[in-house]
């Protein structure tokens, strides 16, 4: 047996020994700004704290959710990500169950697919789908955050798949005792389909969470923007370090800015350990399929 | 027994009976597919009749159908623009050196992975490396941009452990650059990883018994089983990343770049962004995204015609 063997044991306790610290290390930047957000303003601006607060307080915290615009814009963010998420599953499972029938049931099954996939090939780019939020009005609404990915044509794809591993027997049997397509797909197919149900809308939820570039170039007032896009323009338009390393414009305002990073990604942290199960299901259904 | 079989050849003449019926409603189907179908169609194929602006002098108030038309002068203006071949070529650099880096980083990391027997220990490792994948490029540039400053945690550390000067790792260009690989493999490597092992779930233990019993090595089983049964997904995620060779990851590049560093961290998609929305080239910029679109189509049909030759892959 390979692993009594006394080189395999030497290699096999370095090994765990790195690998874990490589895992530590994707943790530390994370555990550094929650301590760099739990610490005293003094110690935080003169680089002291590296992963144990120092003089704990809740102040950062405190002082942001004093501020109206960040509180507006995690509003906007809930708001988008519930009724984002909840209108895409609506339109991308029944339009996946539809696309799941063979052509001998439905006819015009492969020219919809095509017609779906050419746009995950081929888009118009930045400038024209700008102009035409411009054109419907879309501008500083958030429907401008909600329309324009409603259909996500990988999701339509992922659910497809799991749909026609559903026995043929059970639609068959329902077919039998009178129900329709529409009664089929409730009562049949979304029971038995929760699993990719839940992968795809938590996919769903973090890549609504997690957008900011649609609110900088669609969103004009300050208490629309959501929370990334508000993030954003804290963080990186406001970042003057970048182009002049010694005046730290924002120092004063280290810890406050870890805070809300650290609520912003708060959501993330959350509802990962249900994202991962899920999510491993998920990507090797959509990577590895049979 | 025969009585049976009647009963059994009646029921599924019924059966078929009923599944016609099932099928002659397709009415029903096209109406669940229609939702989608108009908001595709207005948010992806009517986007993509703007693209004539890119052979237009387009401005905003005469329109698509009154601005003057002007041949391929923007592609032309591309061409001979100097800049434009660097971006191509910082865009080509970042995007190729991310695909060859999270394909040898999560291999390896998959391998070393396999080799943990305990099981709490692997999950959690696993868990753990898988989790800044779903973190925003905002948050972590955020988290960047305050550890990677002058007086930030790894400068401290870095000027205390070796004695050196504090590095500018995102106002100079070559550090820019091994910045954006870094955080990328860091941010994505547990996310191959996964897959891998996925991959090395499906290895038939029988393989290991009998190269156990010839007296093999746990080194020659891995150089001899695993790698080569990693090989068809790895030509897979391989090919597919061919589409991505002119994507180096907008959302990156956009929240830690700066202008002082645009000769070796500028590319495509955000001197598009700048050129059109905040410098009002709107012509211009959708002709440089239709060049890169047109590039990538070529290169993803190319890359799902040799993973499915390959490989046998199919998305559907």
């Amino acid at each position: 047996m390979y692993h009594k063997t006394l080189p395999y044991r030497i290699f096999s306790v370095c090994n765990n020994i790195f690998l874990t610290l490589v895992s530590i290390a994707c943790l530390l930047p994370l555990l550094h700004l929650l301590m760099v957000s739990l610490s005293s303003t003094a110690p935080a601006n003169a680089g002291l704290v590296t992963f144990w607060p120092i003089g704990f307080t809740f102040e950062a915290y405190a002082k942001t959710f004093d501020n109206a615009n960040f509180l507006s814009s995690l509003w906007v963010s809930v708001q988008r990500t519930v009724l984002g998420t909840a209108l895409a599953l609506v339109v991308n499972t029944t339009a996946a169950y539809a696309l799941s029938k063979e052509t001998r049931v439905f006819g015009a099954r492969n020219l919809y697919l095509w017609y779906f996939v050419v746009t995950m090939l081929f888009s118009g780019g930045l400038i024209p789908g700008y102009i035409l939020i411009l054109k419907l009005g879309l501008m500083n609404s958030l429907w401008a955050l909600i329309l324009p990915g409603l259909v996500a044509v990988f999701n339509i794809i992922l659910l497809l798949n799991f749909f026609r591993g559903v026995p043929k027997d059970l639609e068959e049997a329902a077919f039998i005792d009178g129900a329709g397509h529409l009664r089929t797909f409730f009562n049949v197919y979304l029971p038995l389909s929760l699993p990719v149900i839940a992968t795809v809308s938590l996919f769903m939820m973090v890549g609504h969470w997690n957008a900011y570039f649609d609110g900088i170039i669609y969103i004009r007032d300050s208490e629309k923007l959501p929370l990334a896009s508000f993030m954003q323009t804290i963080i990186v338009q406001a970042d003057m370090s970048k182009l002049d390393p010694e005046a730290v414009a924002n120092l004063s305002q280290r810890t406050i800015r870890a805070s809300q990073i650290f609520i912003s990604a708060l959501p993330i942290l959350l509802v990962y350990p249900f994202l991962q199960r899920y999510f491993v299901t998920g990507i090797v259904v959509g990577a590895v399929k049979e | 027994m025969e009585a049976n079989i009647n009963e059994r050849a009646a029921d599924t003449a019924a059966r078929r009976k009923r599944r016609k019926k099932g099928g002659k409603q397709p009415w029903i189907l096209h109406l669940m597919v229609l939702p989608a179908a108009v908001l595709v169609f207005i948010f992806s194929y009517i986007p993509m009749t703007g693209i004539v602006m890119a052979f237009q002098d387009y401005k905003p108030a005469l329109g698509f159908a009154e601005s003057p038309w002007a041949g391929l002068k923007h592609f032309q203006y591309m061409w001979e623009n100097d800049y434009f071949l660097k971006i191509t070529g910082n865009t080509l650099f970042f995007a190729c050196t991310k695909i060859v880096m999270n394909l040898i980083v999560p291999f390896v990391f998959a391998l070393l992975l396999n080799e943990v027997r305990k099981m709490a220990l692997k999950r959690s490792i696993q868990t753990l490396v898988y989790l800044p994948h779903f973190l925003s490029w905002v948050t972590l540039s955020g988290i960047l941009i305050d550890m990677l400053a002058q007086t930030g945690l790894i400068n401290q550390f870095l000027v205390h452990l070796f004695g050196i000067k504090p590095i500018f790792f995102l106002g100079d260009g070559g550090w820019f650059r091994f910045t954006i690989i870094f955080s990328d493999v860091w941010k994505e490597f547990g996310f191959n990883t996964i897959i891998f092992l996925a991959a090395l779930s499906g290895i038939n233990p029988a393989l290991y018994e009998a190269a156990e019993v010839d007296g093999a090595t746990r080194w020659k089983q891995t150089l001899h089983i695993t790698m080569p049964s990693l090989v068809p997904i790895t030509i897979v995620i391989a090919t597919l990343a061919l589409g991505n060779v002119l994507n180096a990851n907008f959302d990156q590049i956009f929240n830690l770049y700066s202008p002082l560093i645009y000769q070796q961290g500028d590319i495509i998609d955000t001197f598009v962004y700048r050129e059109g929305l905040l410098s009002g080239q709107f012509s211009f910029a959708t002709a440089v995204n239709l060049f890169k679109s047109l590039i990538s189509l070529i290169l993803i049909a190319v890359s799902y015609r040799l993973a499915y030759r390959f490989a046998g892959y199919r998305i559907f």
